[in-house]
């Protein structure tokens, strides 16, 4: 568990571009906190249930019946780029 | 009453006046209007306000309500339909909330007018409100330091009076931290006590809605409005709702408060101690049994808390890619390069630090180690607090464990800012509930004395008891009465 973080490499499964001084900058600090938290590893966690949260809801239905929710102009409303009520987004085939 | 006081008053005594109809809900939001005009530019707590949106609701508003026209503070990642909610980043400067957020309908609900947005670090991501995209929010206790955060803008406008109360979040501490460093009562339900419909999302197992008031009595008469199931949130938790007034007033015997012996540790200010102690003392007078009780792994909060919640933000703040609303990058040369220059545009440091630390925790070959890991650690921390509640009714702390930091002191060391949260990510990971109240000032001679705050905390949905106990100990002090004094900034 010791720290082999590679800020450059997460970044991009982050979908986030960093500059050359954030990257080197947050690969330290992060050191410093993936560190501080190489101490979890002293915890004795075997039988023991992961808690996604802490409290006991699990499944929650509602009826399958239509409400009103947005309409276009509604959801487009804080679009940065929209045509034909429509939002506009980038070319991603060739 | 003039004009001048009006803006001191706690809820309970202003929503008697409006009753009385010695005041209209116009005087008190024009009252307000012109302390904020006044202070908040040396404070900073407002980002924006919509004044005649709130005097057209003023006009109308029934004062028989039980908070018929009193306007309250929101921070600014609850969406109030037709406002600014820009969570204080850069990505979503010029958003308007398109729906108003459940507790915005039931604070309406009551009488309350929602009036203004607060100050906050980016997202929610912080403890001292310097990570805000938009603006420096002071303490005003001593303008040199920081109110605290996330919820410091929410904190130091209610400390000050330009806010009768406010609504924050509490993530790891976001409310009852910057409460502890401004002064002022904050509190935090229990997880899925009030819905979180309408906030934006940062880490949703653990982010809880709540109010920011200058006494306990308000707090509850917050909470009453607020609490409550919503069909709109899954994790809103179909449980009655008391009223939380009801127990205030009542004294503290047979009521039995823990104290955790792991959390009067090393690195805790002097001050703080001896305040904390004095405190304690002061609720074993005032009937309570003070039993020591152990959370044994109160040590490992702050690890788990810092990766599972930056791990739930790497993913809700997947959402910013530059396509439905918020910032977008120009002139990109591929879809990638469209999320990935959005991102970095829109982001601030912090934001950025902790989703690279939660995709690596989540990322192939590390969730385990990491990820898993914790999971199975905040289930013991769970664990902890269920058995410490089967001795006590409550839990007493200090909020933090220092009086508030200078201005920049902690910026370039986040591992120093997260250790500010050491006392209150537990309450968040066990999912109870927890409140910060005054209980004494650090340097009580000199001219910027600074504030202390005491925590209490209880089971999960047993909110009622804990404003009771909070309630009996602020009555016994004159802590919440102090105000701090407003001088301008040195040159």
């Amino acid at each position: 568990m010791t720290s082999e973080l590679d800020v450059a490499y997460v970044a991009q499964l982050a979908r986030l571009q960093l500059t050359a001084q954030e990257t080197e900058l947050f690969q330290k600090q992060l050191g410093d906190v993936l560190k501080y938290a190489e101490k979890l590893r002293e915890v004795n966690v075997e039988g023991v249930e992961a808690a996604a949260h802490a409290v006991p809801i699990f499944n929650v239905f509602r009826e399958d019946t239509a409400c009103d929710w947005f309409i276009a102009a509604e959801a487009l409303s804080n679009a940065p780029r929209k045509a034909n009520n429509l939002f506009i987004v980038t070319k991603v085939v060739e | 009453m003039t004009k001048r006081e009006l803006p001191a008053l706690s809820i309970v005594e202003l929503t008697d006046l409006l009753r009385r109809k010695e005041v209209s809900p116009v005087e008190v939001l024009q009252a307000l209007g012109e302390r904020i005009d006044a202070v908040d530019p040396e404070i900073g707590a407002y980002l924006a306000h919509d004044f005649a949106t709130a005097m057209a609701e003023a006009e109308r508003t029934d004062v028989s309500l039980p908070l018929g026209g009193v306007p309250i503070a929101i921070k600014d990642l609850i969406n109030v339909e037709g406002q600014q909610c820009t969570c204080a980043s850069k990505i979503l400067r010029g958003y308007r909330a398109p729906y108003s957020a459940t507790v915005i309908e039931k604070l309406r609900g009551h009488g309350a007018i929602p009036f203004g947005r607060m100050n906050m670090d980016e997202f929610a991501m912080g403890s001292s409100t310097e990570n805000s995209s938009a603006q420096v929010t002071r303490n005003p206790w001593d303008l040199s330091r920081v109110p605290g955060g996330s919820s410091g803008g929410s904190a130091a406008a209610v400390a000050v009076d330009i806010a009768f109360g406010a609504l924050g979040t509490d993530t790891g501490g976001s409310i009852r931290q910057p409460a502890a460093l401004s002064g002022i009562v904050g509190f935090k339900p229990s997880y899925g006590r009030v819905s979180r419909f309408g906030l934006v999302a940062f880490a949703s197992s653990l982010d809880q809605i709540g109010p920011l008031t200058k006494t306990v009595h308000d707090s509850a008469l917050l909470m009453n409005a607020i609490a409550g199931h919503d069909s709109h949130d899954s994790t809103s938790l179909n449980a009655p709702v008391p009223d939380y007034a009801k127990n205030l007033g009542r004294d503290l015997k047979g009521i039995r408060i823990g104290l955790p012996k792991e959390y009067m540790i090393e690195g805790v200010d002097p001050a703080v101690k001896s305040a904390v102690i004095a405190a304690v003392k002061q609720l074993g007078e005032l009937g309570a049994e003070i039993i020591e009780v152990s959370l044994p792994h109160t040590n490992y909060a702050i690890s788990v808390y810092y990766i599972l919640a930056t791990a739930e933000a790497s993913a809700n703040l997947a959402r910013f890619d530059g396509v439905r609303y918020g910032h977008r990058a120009e002139n990109v040369s591929s879809l990638f390069d469209q999320y990935a220059r959005t991102r970095a545009e829109g982001f601030g440091a912090e934001v950025k630090r902790r989703i690279i630390l939660g995709t690596y925790v989540l990322s192939s070959g590390y969730y385990d180690a990491f990820y898993l890991r914790a999971q199975k650690v905040r289930e013991l921390i769970r664990q902890d607090f269920v058995r410490a509640f089967e001795k006590v009714e409550a839990l007493v702390s200090p909020t933090s464990p220092s009086p508030a930091f200078k201005l920049g002191e902690k910026m370039t060391d986040p591992l120093q800012m997260y250790l500010a949260d050491i006392f209150t990510t537990a309450a968040n990971l066990a999912g109870i509930c927890g409140i910060s109240v005054p209980c004494g000032f650090a340097e009580p001679k000199s001219a910027k004395k600074l504030p202390i705050g005491l925590q209490l905390l209880g089971k999960a949905l047993d909110e009622a008891r804990i404003f009771q106990i909070a309630h009996a100990y602020e009555q016994s002090t004159d802590w919440h009465k102090a105000r701090p004094v407003i001088e301008p900034i040195a040159a």
